[in-house]
């Protein structure tokens, strides 16, 4: 299931997040961040069921500290859903499965 | 014995959850847990655990909850993510509304925990993800070589500002007396650590800034001076609330709330217990809840089998 998820960064965000034409949800992580891990299984799940509509992209926010400054992140996990270069919804910490879903369906 | 879906529905997926689980999966029960959110409840933000015995060095929150969970697995528990939304505890057998469906059940652990307590000041809930936070070990790393101010006196309130000093270049510590609550030990290195400043007497009265905390306002209950200061980041830790909204009245709860439960677990209604922080317990720490935890299970088991008679 892991695969569906797209490791991006700073190079590559415009180009795969802003110019993508499939809505992106982007998970801001890092090894450290005990929460990400925690929430991983569940994206993980949420690509496995809505990978065909949305693109899933994950984002080490120490590896790449420009995208997440961008976007005035201060905390993670964050996600953050894109559609045509927009921000959409923006959740932080974790968050029930469904509320999630909701935020994806909602497109 | 009447009919239903199972003979035991743990509500929460916390220490004291997956305690009960693992004792009740193991007796063979047909079981489920229910979890809101992730496996761990708030083990998953904690950044570093040394009262848990059995690993000298310490370990953190998520490796602890990693260790748990995979023993849970080891016993094929069922734990399905999804919320409970209302319990209807009035028949022998119960009926547990979720977000999707209703399940009937023979008995119920309650072991929803609590939620850090917000201090209901402004900017507070403005700012949450812009420099307010409750989590050192999510944020933490954010504010490398910065300035931020901690709220609370408690073991949280003192090991995580302890935490915070790995990054921060200063650490203010606000705490509405003037010495700390928390263990001797914690207290030592946090009146050590030449990164933290005290300010004892005083609250947190605001939190201000234009997209981010840029500075938050202090003020000395003791004399009274208000002050302001330039900070990148607010913690705070100031207690905790029970998650007990969807039980309403369907158990006694005592006056802050929490479930009331006697030395097996059991709440005022026959079948319903309680584990964890959730219940009217003298100490809310992971070796207290993994012991209600089993607890609870094994009580609900011995209900089982009564009822089977």
């Amino acid at each position: 299931m892991a695969k569906d998820i797209l490791e991006i960064g700073d190079s590559s965000f415009d180009a795969e997040v802003l110019q993508s034409e499939k809505p992106v949800l982007v998970d801001f992580w890092a090894p450290w961040c005990g929460p990400c891990r925690a929430i991983a299984p569940m994206v993980e799940e949420l690509a496995a069921a809505f990978g065909d509509k949305v693109k899933f992209a994950k984002c080490n926010v120490d590896e790449n500290p420009a995208t997440p400054s961008k976007f005035g992140i201060k905390s993670i996990p964050t996600l953050i859903f894109f559609n045509q270069g927009k921000v959409l919804d923006k959740i932080v910490g974790i968050v029930p499965k469904s509320q999630l879903e909701e935020m994806i369906t909602k497109v | 014995m009447k009919e239903a879906d199972y003979e035991l529905v743990i509500i929460g997926g916390g220490p004291a959850g997956l305690t009960a689980g693992l004792y009740a999966a193991r007796a063979k029960l047909n079981v489920i847990l229910i979890e809101k959110l992730v496996p761990g409840g708030q083990v998953v933000i904690s950044a570093w655990i040394e009262n848990y015995p059995g690993f000298p060095e310490g370990l953190s929150g998520p490796d602890l909850v990693q260790k748990i969970t995979e023993q849970v697995k080891r016993f094929d528990l069922n734990i399905e993510s999804n919320e409970v939304v209302s319990m209807d505890l009035s028949e022998p057998v119960k009926k547990i509304t979720l977000s999707d469906r209703t399940l009937t059940t023979h008995t119920v652990i309650i072991a929803t925990g609590a939620s850090p307590k917000k201090l209901g000041v402004p900017g507070e809930d403005t700012f949450y993800g812009k420099g307010v936070s409750f989590c050192a070990t999510c944020d933490g790393p954010f504010f490398k070589d910065s300035v931020v101010a901690t709220v609370g006196g408690g073991n949280t309130a003192v090991q995580e500002s302890l935490f915070l000093t790995k990054f921060a270049k200063k650490v203010y510590l606000i705490h509405r007396r003037d010495k700390l609550r928390a263990d001797a030990i914690l207290q030592e290195r946090a009146l050590a650590n030449n990164k933290i400043e005290f300010l004892w007497d005083s609250v947190l009265t605001g939190i201000n800034g234009l997209t981010n905390v840029e500075k938050i306002s202090v003020q000395n209950i003791k004399t009274g001076d208000k002050k302001e200061l330039p900070v990148d980041g607010c913690f705070i830790w100031v207690g905790i609330v029970p998650n007990t909204h969807f039980i309403a009245d369907a158990v006694k709860l005592d006056e802050y709330g929490f479930v009331i439960a006697d030395l097996n677990m059991e709440t005022s209604v026959p079948g319903v217990f309680a584990a964890g922080d959730v219940r009217n317990t003298p100490l809310r720490q992971i070796a207290t809840a993994i012991g209600d935890g089993a607890i609870a299970a094994f009580t609900a088991e011995n209900y089982i089998e009564n009822i089977k008679k």
